[in-house]
């Protein structure tokens, strides 16, 4: 017999207890790894944007906008290519179902971002249509949008002049992200600021949320921004400039404290497992001293008799954590599909990295202890019962 | 029978000592599921009350029609006085009516320990009326502010969980100054709010009307007539609400967020803890099983097993359910936290552990601790006694 058949013949020998003991560790990391993404998703969201952008809003809140008119005095900035903006147009969809839908220049949009792509004809489309939209893949697949539809968008802000708040839009293009990351990241629609400007009777006209500045280098973010905000000390319109990366942070970091309470379910569910998992490698170990004594007198080392009780948590922990973490990226997945990107909780390759060191943490915290105790073993005490 | 079950359940009971480990995983599995469990749940309690209590039943919100929230709303100066004309509105002391056009905007104040994030706080310009309308409210440092001044009072919940607004001190907003000069306290979601007179607000944020009118109704029929003379009125397009409608529409998308992951995260951790305490009890039927069939063998039925193993299950799955709503208790009732509330600005809340929690929490246990004696006890009664005597 391997040493590996001796392990794993040793697991099935309690058949019931091991298999419950796996469930145990099953649904442990199924709950780790949808947790863990949850709270990436609170923590490192923004991993995927460069630092070539930085984003100009009001310095008191970016709910207070900002005139259209400082545009060129920003983009006459050194280190700053290209200017964007965007405003939150408050949409609704239906009865009460809210959308990321913008209000943004289409071509300056378009340079700014270029993560985003659609062909250059839809482009077009969006930037001489006055009533144009262009959605999101993500987006347009969950409401089954076609190009050529007129969309149906209410506003919870903007009424138009005639004071209705119920807007209409052509569908003239639907974009995708350029790799998976931007993908994810297509649950938005943006609207015409031409248009928008005009037709909204809300005393907004000529103003935005945000300013989007593509930098020529990343390097110039520091001193760009502080060129920015110093630009503007002392008027009304003050500003805060900040990296996009640091922005999304700090939308996310709004959220709050639930990302806090998500750690201390983690750190809940973690310590109980550890017990469980732990009871029952000490369990296994005891009763199975009088044969490890025989092992031992085998002539297998001191070494190899803690190896073989290592291996055995390390199965366990592995089948259990490998089987949890599967089945929670397919409920992530789901869950994720299920809301059309509004919650991102499929598990991406940094859960799993994280899954994995857990997976070992585990085994050997559970496991060193009977080991050692197998490694300590006297024979004669042993065989003897004592 | 009665005397046969009682005996096996007493010795099984008075054994558990002996058999610690397995009886502690049950213990600490059921104290993990129902402190989560109570944890969410009271943060989910705590959010709630909080935003409840703010409205009152005899008030009204009026807002612009289609605005689900002040911060949407927008209504200017010209329908804010004719609102405020309508019949159906209450009469203040000063025999004007008991009503208040409220103007929110937001500005951006860091968190206690955060450097560089700011977070949405409401800043609230009102009328003097504000303050009769709100009788709760009460001013427990320093002043109100002066009308017509840039002067701030604080919520007592900013203060919990922000920096950079202590009374005394100066809060930037639109490039000028302005003096917090006093702290307020009123036990609902205002104490999460900087307030000011609204006439100095619209004039610092370049805005004329106002985003809400808040009125006090005169009597039961109030609402009825108020709504059907503004509905007659053309120049207006508008909600209204009671406060206490407004307030508890306000709590329905965090009460669905937390109710599910509460749900999705107890669910699977009892399944977990479920197969824990399977484990456990098969490992206790084993260990007594010489004791059980030797009194099996002297004339025990099998029926006083079964019960003697479900009581056992059930008392340690108990034990468990009181120790992880006691941890839950200690750690986190009363504690303040703060998230994003419909306004999209911060709403300070404490965790509220309540009496119906715990109840629900251990109902939980008993359940888990059913399922995980079940079929040990089953096991223990069936095994043949001649089996269960041979072995070591």
């Amino acid at each position: 017999m391997t040493k590996s058949g001796f392990v794993i013949a040793n697991m099935f020998r309690k058949r019931t207890r091991t298999i419950l003991t796996l469930l145990s560790v099953i649904m442990a990391f199924v709950l780790f790894g949808l947790l863990q993404s949850i709270n990436s998703m609170f923590s490192a969201g923004a991993d995927f944007v460069g630092a070539t952008r930085l984003m100009t809003q009001a310095r008191v809140s970016f709910t207070q906008p900002l005139p259209v008119s400082m545009l060129p005095k920003l983009e006459s900035i050194p280190g700053v290519a290209r200017v964007a903006h965007s405003m939150w147009f408050g949409g609704i969809w239906q009865e009460n179902t809210p959308l990321f839908v913008f209000s943004v220049d289409p071509l300056r949009y378009r340079d700014v971002y270029p993560e985003y792509v659609m062909p250059d004809a839809q482009w077009q489309a969006f930037a001489h249509t006055r009533t144009s939209m262009v959605a999101g893949k993500l987006l347009a697949d969950q409401y089954h949008w076609k190009i050529g539809q007129k969309i149906p968008i209410s506003s919870n802000i903007y009424p138009q002049k005639n004071g209705s708040k119920s807007w209409a839009f052509d569908l003239v293009g639907i974009f995708d992200g350029k790799d998976d990351a931007w993908r994810r990241q297509t649950n938005v629609a943006f609207i015409n600021s031409d248009y928008f400007d005009e037709a909204n009777g809300f005393n907004a006209k000529g103003r935005t949320n945000f300013f989007i500045l593509k930098l020529t280098d990343s390097q110039h973010a520091e001193s760009v921004s502080k060129t920015v905000d110093a630009m503007f000390e002392n008027s009304p319109d003050e500003t805060k400039t900040q990296t996009e990366r640091d922005f999304n942070l700090g939308f996310v970091k709004q959220v709050g404290d639930i990302a806090l309470i998500v750690d201390w379910i983690l750190f809940a569910v973690f310590f109980t497992l550890l017990l469980v998992v732990g009871n029952t490698m000490a369990q296994s170990v005891r009763e199975r001293i009088p044969e490890l004594a025989v092992l031992k007198t085998l002539g297998f080392s001191d070494g190899s008799v803690l190896g073989f009780v290592l291996a055995e948590a390390f199965a366990l922990c592995l089948c259990g954590g490998l089987v949890g973490l599967l089945l929670a990226t397919a409920l992530g997945a789901m869950v994720e599909k299920g809301t059309g990107g509004q919650f991102q909780v499929a598990l991406d390759a940094r859960v799993w990295l994280i899954g994995i060191g857990a997976i070992v943490a585990m085994s050997i915290l559970v496991g060193l202890l009977p080991a050692l105790r197998a490694r300590r073993l006297r024979i004669v005490d042993a065989l003897a019962g004592r | 029978m009665l005397r046969q079950t009682f005996a096996i359940t007493s010795l099984g009971v008075r054994s558990i000592p002996e058999r610690w480990a397995p009886s502690l995983v049950i213990v600490i599995g059921l104290a993990g599921v129902v402190g989560v469990f109570t944890a969410l749940l009271a943060m989910r309690t705590g959010f709630e009350s909080t935003i409840k209590a703010t409205g009152r039943a005899d008030a009204v919100i009026i807002m612009r029609g289609g605005s689900d929230s002040e911060i949407n709303s927008g209504l200017n100066r010209e329908q804010t006085d004719i609102i405020e004309q309508q019949p159906g509105i209450a009469a203040g002391a000063d025999g004007k009516p008991l009503a208040s056009a409220e103007m929110t905007v937001i500005a951006e104040l860091l968190r206690k320990n955060d450097v560089k994030n700011g977070a949405n706080i409401t800043v609230r310009g009102v009328e003097t009326a504000a303050f009769a309308l709100r009788p709760r409210l009460k001013i427990i440092a320093g002043r109100i502010f002066t009308p017509g001044l840039r002067e701030l009072i604080v919520g007592s919940g900013v203060l919990r969980q922000f920096q950079g607004a202590e009374v005394g001190e100066q809060v930037r907003m639109r490039g000028s100054q302005w003096t917090v000069v006093g702290e307020f306290e009123s036990g609902d979601s205002h104490d999460s709010e900087l307030w000011c007179d609204i006439n100095v607000a619209r004039s610092t944020f370049g805005r004329t009307g106002a985003s809400s009118v808040l009125a006090a109704l005169d009597g039961p029929g109030g609402l009825a007539r108020l709504k059907s003379s503004i509905a007659a009125e053309p120049r207006l397009n508008v909600d209204i609400q009671s406060e206490q409608e407004y307030f508890s529409g306000q709590t329905k998308q965090f009460r669905q967020q937390i109710g599910f992951l509460a749900g999705l995260v107890t669910i699977i951790m009892a399944l977990g803890a479920v197969f824990a305490a399977l484990n456990s009890m098969y490992a206790a039927v084993a260990a007594r099983g010489k004791e059980i069939a030797t009194l099996r063998a002297i004339g025990f039925g099998g029926f006083p097993v079964v019960v003697s193993v479900m009581v056992e299950a059930l008392l340690l799955a108990l034990a468990g359910g009181l120790l992880g709503a006691l941890i839950a208790y200690t750690l986190f009732n009363n504690l303040s936290v703060s998230t994003l509330g419909q306004n999209f600005t911060q709403v300070v809340f404490n965790f509220r552990v309540t009496p119906g929690l715990v109840l629900n929490g251990l109902i939980i246990a008993v359940i888990i601790g059913m399922v995980g004696g079940l079929l040990p006890a089953l096991r223990a009664a069936r095994v043949p006694v001649t089996r269960s005597l041979r072995e070591q």
